[in-house]
């Protein structure tokens, strides 16, 4: 008997949770060019460490610099960052050069393997490159092939994209400016929108990477190629040379790395499950604040 | 119950992403059969090259030309890159004379084989070109490049309608892969022969060719990478197709995985 009117009376006490719509917010284009972008960055990441590996110097400007050829002419050096390996009292150490400043990162860069074994002086080391052992050949065969399928992809959406109006999802608006610091106090406190449209913040950083850091790695790719230089030689006077758009395009790369890690933590901070879901079904759990519409194809 | 499915499910999809991200971190020996020449995949992956020829050739059109610099630009010696000094007995004779007893040959499918010494290469109109060299490693370097174009040379000889690559044979020697050495071969198609900019460079940097550049004659073929530009050349031969070429992909490094296009 008692048990019956526990059953009866915890709803009551305890009110259900509500839950939001489901909403249809990713369409099918959306959703397979997003994953197609995944697998081809992570291709191109891995295979261009390798191709890194090849000449770990970056320098600015058109041309790298020599100091050994410098016989007899005035000293130029154009190098910003340079991994490499030194040979110490304490034996081998791997070393990283950073805009003048010298650091010993045995173990990660420079010497990351046995110090026995050639195959252990890379830059990048062997175990986070494609394939798995310093081979330019074939770490450019998988870039360009992985480049080339990125580019269309991109291509695809933009004009998807445009024709279904998506792209006016991600710009940020004057209004969602303005809900700038609301939105990252919100995102300090860990309390996250679920609404129908991107947050401020979201809005901001797929932005950054769909208007900026794509093209921004994809004309600076070009812009080594010297077959493209000849029909596109503005593309080295924008970016000040071959040597600096090649230093652009590892940034670029490093900027993508940063990205991927921010958005893997916030998808895990706002819900995998609904997060997945949304990009493998395009539907997404909004928060109970948001009214159910029949006519935005909401399922309860 | 609903609920607790809910954290079982969200449990699982941590454990995979968990395990996604180890994938990630570790496994990038899965794909290492890329490094296979034979593997059928790779070759998929490879036609992704063929793409990139097609459509530059489309794009750059035959005459575009590799933006040139100026004396200010040269601001080091060319940095020399894979044989520095020929050992074999053909190049030490040649070398021993001064190059005197060089001749460059044009043959194979030509109407007119010819042959020049250095000093009638020296004759010819030459054109100068201050340019940038793009090693397939990453590094660039400026250097300034004379010497006669090979447009004019492969019309007085006379292309036969079936010639489709030029090859470039070389007095130095790679490493076969099998212990032994065989000669420096590279091919490029006749746009890039015919293109203003390819010469049979003989000076560099306002100095006789250095032996560490390719002495007496290297090619410069000004939009493709430093691997096309072949050193130490003796003979230009016409060809309708890569078969008697190495391995058939058209060049020493070709043979070894990288693209023959090298534009990119």
């Amino acid at each position: 008997m008692a048990s019956i009117t526990e059953d009866s009376v915890k709803p009551a006490e305890k009110p259900a949770r509500v839950k939001g719509p489901l909403i249809y917010r990713q369409s099918i284009l959306t959703r397979l060019t997003h994953w197609v972008w995944a697998i081809c960055l992570f291709f191109l990441l891995f295979s261009g460490l390798n191709i890194f590996n090849a000449h770990p110097t970056l320098y600015v400007g058109q041309q790298s610099s020599f100091p050994d050829l410098q016989a007899g002419k005035p000293s130029f050096n154009a190098a910003w960052l340079d991994i490499g390996a030194v040979n110490t009292d304490n034996g081998p150490r791997g070393q990283t050069t950073l805009l003048g400043h010298t650091f010993d990162t045995t173990g990660v860069l420079g010497l990351s393997g046995d110090p026995n074994d050639s195959n252990g002086y890379r830059a990048f080391p062997e175990w986070l490159t494609i394939p798995n052992w310093y081979d330019l050949a074939s770490a450019r065969v998988v870039h360009f092939f992985f480049a080339w399928v990125l580019v269309a992809t991109l291509l695809i959406w933009l004009v998807a994209s445009i024709l279904n109006r998506h792209i006016a999802d991600i710009p940020p608006t004057a209004t969602d400016l303005r809900h700038l610091p609301r939105d990252v106090l919100n995102h300090l406190r860990l309390r996250f929108e679920h609404g129908r449209k991107y947050n401020v913040l979201q809005k901001i950083a797929y932005s950054v990477v769909l208007f900026i850091l794509f093209p921004l790695i994809v004309a600076t790719g070009l812009t080594m190629s010297p077959g493209m230089d000849s029909r596109l030689p503005w593309l080295l006077d924008f970016f000040g040379g071959r040597q600096t758009a090649r230093s652009i395009h590892f940034l670029t790369m490093s900027a993508f790395v940063l990205f991927f890690v921010v958005h893997i933590v916030m998808v895990l901070l706002a819900g995998p499950f609904n997060e997945l879901r949304q990009m493998i079904t395009g539907r997404y759990r909004a928060g109970s604040d948001v009214p159910f519409d029949a006519s935005k194809r909401d399922k309860p | 119950m609903n609920r607790q499915l809910l954290l079982n499910r969200r449990r699982l999809l941590g454990l995979g992403a968990a395990s996604a991200s180890t994938l990630m971190l570790s496994g990038c020996d899965q794909f290492n059969f890329v490094s296979d020449q034979s593997n059928p995949l790779r070759n998929v992956l490879t036609s992704a090259n063929d793409v990139t020829y097609r459509v530059q050739r489309l794009l750059l059109g035959q005459n575009a030309l590799a933006q040139e610099y100026t004396e200010a630009d040269i601001k080091q010696a060319m940095r020399p890159n894979g044989s520095t000094d020929p050992q074999t007995p053909e190049y030490l004779a040649v070398k021993a004379s001064n190059f005197a007893s060089y001749q460059l040959k044009v043959t194979g499918l030509v109407e007119k084989p010819l042959s020049f010494s250095l000093a009638q290469l020296k004759a010819l109109p030459a054109r100068t070109q201050i340019t940038r060299h793009d090693c397939v490693e990453g590094w660039s370097c400026i250097a300034k490049w004379k010497g006669p174009q090979l447009g004019p040379i492969l019309d007085q000889a006379g292309v036969k309608p079936e010639a489709k690559y030029c090859l470039y044979h070389c007095y130095d020697t790679m490493d076969d892969g099998l212990g032994g050495s065989v000669p420096y071969y590279e091919t490029s198609d006749l746009i890039d022969a015919h293109h203003p900019q390819t010469i049979l460079a003989y000076s560099m940097n306002d100095m006789n060719l250095p032996i560490a550049n390719g002495a007496p004659v290297r090619v410069r073929i000004e939009r493709a990478l430093g691997y096309k530009q072949a050193k130490y050349v003796h003979t230009v031969e016409l060809v309708s197709s890569f078969a008697n070429v190495g391995d058939g992909k058209g060049g020493y490094w070709e043979d070894n995985g990288y693209d023959w296009y090298a534009g990119i």
